[in-house]
């Protein structure tokens, strides 16, 4: 989909933002995580694909703690995940997360909508808040919809909304959980375009999609996973044309 | 941005075709549109040629506005006169006549103030503020003992004005207890969800009679022999506890429907539980329950009538003691036609104000 030709070049420093160390997760006797293990660093964009039922959305949701996990620990910026609601709530401030469904409130503006956590939980002040509001929208290049409902606009400005609404809390990481699976096709580049500018700006980002061009003009490493476990993690250009695996190069050939 | 707009101007315009036209079709089409709506129609027709004049001439034609009780007993038609003479007895029951002025005073206060909230611009901390300072009024003018107030027992409180006193709070109150009930009922704390739900299905496996019953004779026995809680004080705590079980399980219902989307997508920014659910979840829960909880609070206004059975004495029951005069006993009709009256505005007014709320809540969609 996104042009590519051109990869963005900004490096991954040296520091590692997100530790997930041998990590399990059950739903039930439903063993949906198996030993996970995954160093994220400050500023690297890593795409995460997968067959369907893989446990790709579960991982990703376990860093915000969306889903808690079993066993082994999930470190993300100095803060381990545990049970303690005041570190959970601290991490959510500084992860955002983007959904398949936009998940953007009906009964707010799109401007109150990208306010909300500035002002609760960052306790901004309103005006500032809105001024905040104002210039991530235009990031995201629909500053004309602020005074509109999410449903009032399409499913792609929804997307994007939603991805001002997360930036709005600064975040330090990104997470994206199929963003354009729910968009038509007409609307899944304008979502892209802003998810590079966003690689552009040097934001560390996890992507779960099934965009492939996507993954090769701005990730610096892939991860495949199949039955809950991290089967192959490589360089794009190396997942792509040399699949180690073997059930990496079965998903390929299947999507390819 | 790829936003494609398909235009219809190409194409003509049409419009829908009008297949019937004028009164004759309309009632054709709506009326008498196959046998069985066509008899329909005329059973109706023949029905109410039969009851409406003759209500028509009792209540309006052979009627009589101001005479006294003797004379009535002459008359074919309604005696209407029974309501201007007892006029104050079925509005204000036993609060001393001299006094009168006050409860009413309070009553224009409430329907005043509950009309000028039904802007919802007027909504904020001022108005929290005017209803605080109001209710203080309110309080003093019925209780009476400040201001130079002559004293009024709680015991002679009665009426239309004990009425909505049942009512107000009891909605008041009941409302924002059942939403912390609904909640309970579906928190993650064993503890606090079963309390919840032994709360709501033991209150609502009992009549309200019977709690009224327990609030009135039970509830005194366990307590110390000189503390005594008014009595409407305890009325009015039964009928909240009663009203909140069944807020509760309205509002459950409207949790129900809220996508787990939206808990997640509040979550992921920080939110924290009370912030979740205030400013995310019951707003959109609580507007999809308007309609269901507007009907409960509205048979609540109509239950209040049930505190006749401890002797309280609301609207219905002291125009049952103006009708136990000698004079007026053969009026009861035209003094429930009165009350009925009464009643109905306020539903209708609750029921309409729900119906504008509804509409102004509606979220703008361009589906």
């Amino acid at each position: 989909m996104a042009t590519e030709s051109q990869i963005i070049n900004s490096a991954p420093s040296e520091e590692s933002i997100i530790k997930i160390a041998n990590m399990h997760k059950w739903y039930g006797d439903f063993h949906v995580l198996k030993d996970i293990n995954l160093d994220v660093k400050k500023g690297e964009r890593i795409v995460i694909c997968g067959p369907s039922g893989s446990g790709k959305s579960t991982m990703i949701r376990c860093i915000n703690r969306l889903e808690e996990h079993q066993k082994g620990t999930i470190d993300v910026n100095g803060i381990e995940l545990t049970n303690d609601l005041k570190n959970i709530e601290k991490v959510r401030a500084e992860v955002g997360m983007v959904f398949q469904h936009f998940n953007l409130f009906p009964h707010l503006t799109i401007v109150e909508n990208l306010t909300l956590g500035p002002i609760w939980v960052r306790k901004t002040p309103k005006k500032e808040a809105e001024e905040l509001a104002m210039h991530y929208l235009e990031i995201v290049h629909i500053p004309e919809q602020a005074q509109k409902y999410p449903g009032q606009i399409s499913g792609g400005q929804q997307q994007r909304v939603a991805i001002a609404r997360s930036l709005c809390m600064k975040p330090e990481i990104m997470l994206f959980d199929e963003p354009t699976s729910a968009l038509d096709p007409e609307m899944i580049k304008e979502v892209l375009d802003v998810m590079i500018e966003l690689a552009e700006g040097g934001m560390t980002m996890l992507v779960v999609t099934h965009e492939m061009g996507f993954a090769k003009t701005v990730a610096h490493r892939v991860v495949f996973m199949d039955f809950g476990e991290i089967v192959e993690t490589n360089e794009p250009y190396a997942f792509f044309d040399n699949p180690e695996h073997e059930r990496t190069q079965l998903f390929l050939s299947q999507i390819l | 941005m790829t936003e494609a707009k398909v235009t219809a101007e190409s194409s003509e315009v049409l419009k829908p075709p009008i297949s019937h036209a004028g009164i004759i079709g309309w009632a054709r089409l709506n009326l008498f549109n196959g046998w069985f709506n066509s008899t329909l129609t005329i059973l109706i027709l023949v029905a109410a040629l039969q009851l409406i004049p003759p209500f028509v001439n009792w209540a309006f034609i052979d009627s009589v506005w101001n005479t006294t009780g003797a004379e009535c007993q002459q008359v074919k038609g309604a005696c209407w006169s029974v309501i201007p003479a007892n006029f104050r007895l079925v509005i204000f029951g036993f609060y001393p006549a001299e006094s009168q002025w006050r409860p009413l005073l309070a009553m224009i206060m409430l329907v005043g103030l509950l009309l000028y909230s039904k802007n919802r611009n007027n909504w904020g901390k001022r108005l929290l503020y005017i209803w605080l300072f109001s209710l203080f009024i309110m309080g003093v003018l019925m209780r009476g003992g400040l201001f130079g107030l002559q004293p009024v027992e709680s015991a002679k409180w009665s009426g239309l004005p004990l009425t909505l006193i049942l009512s107000f709070f009891g909605m008041l109150a009941a409302y924002p207890l059942g939403v912390v009930l609904a909640l309970g009922r579906r928190s993650n704390l064993t503890g606090i969800r079963s309390l919840c739900v032994v709360y709501i299905e033991m209150i609502r496996g009992v009549p309200l009679i019977s709690l009224l019953f327990m609030s009135s004779i039970m509830f005194p026995l366990f307590l110390p022999k000189d503390l005594n809680i008014d009595k409407i004080l305890r009325a009015q705590v039964a009928i909240i506890l009663f009203t909140a079980a069944y807020i509760a399980e309205v509002v459950r219902g409207g949790l129900q429907a809220i996508d787990r989307g939206q808990y997640e997508a509040a979550e992921s920014i920080g939110l924290n539980y009370y912030q979740t659910m205030r400013l995310v979840i019951l707003p959109q829960a609580l507007k999809i329950v308007i309609p269901p909880s507007v009907g409960i609070l509205i048979s609540a206004f109509k239950d209040t009538s049930l505190v006749v059975i401890i002797a309280l004495y609301d609207l219905l029951n002291t125009s049952k003691s103006a009708l136990s005069n000698p004079e007026w006993m053969g009026s009861s009709s035209e003094v429930y036609i009165f009350v009925a009256l009464i009643y109905f505005l306020f539903c209708y007014l609750m029921s309409s104000y729900s119906r504008r709320l509804e509409a102004e809540l509606e979220y703008k969609s361009t589906e």
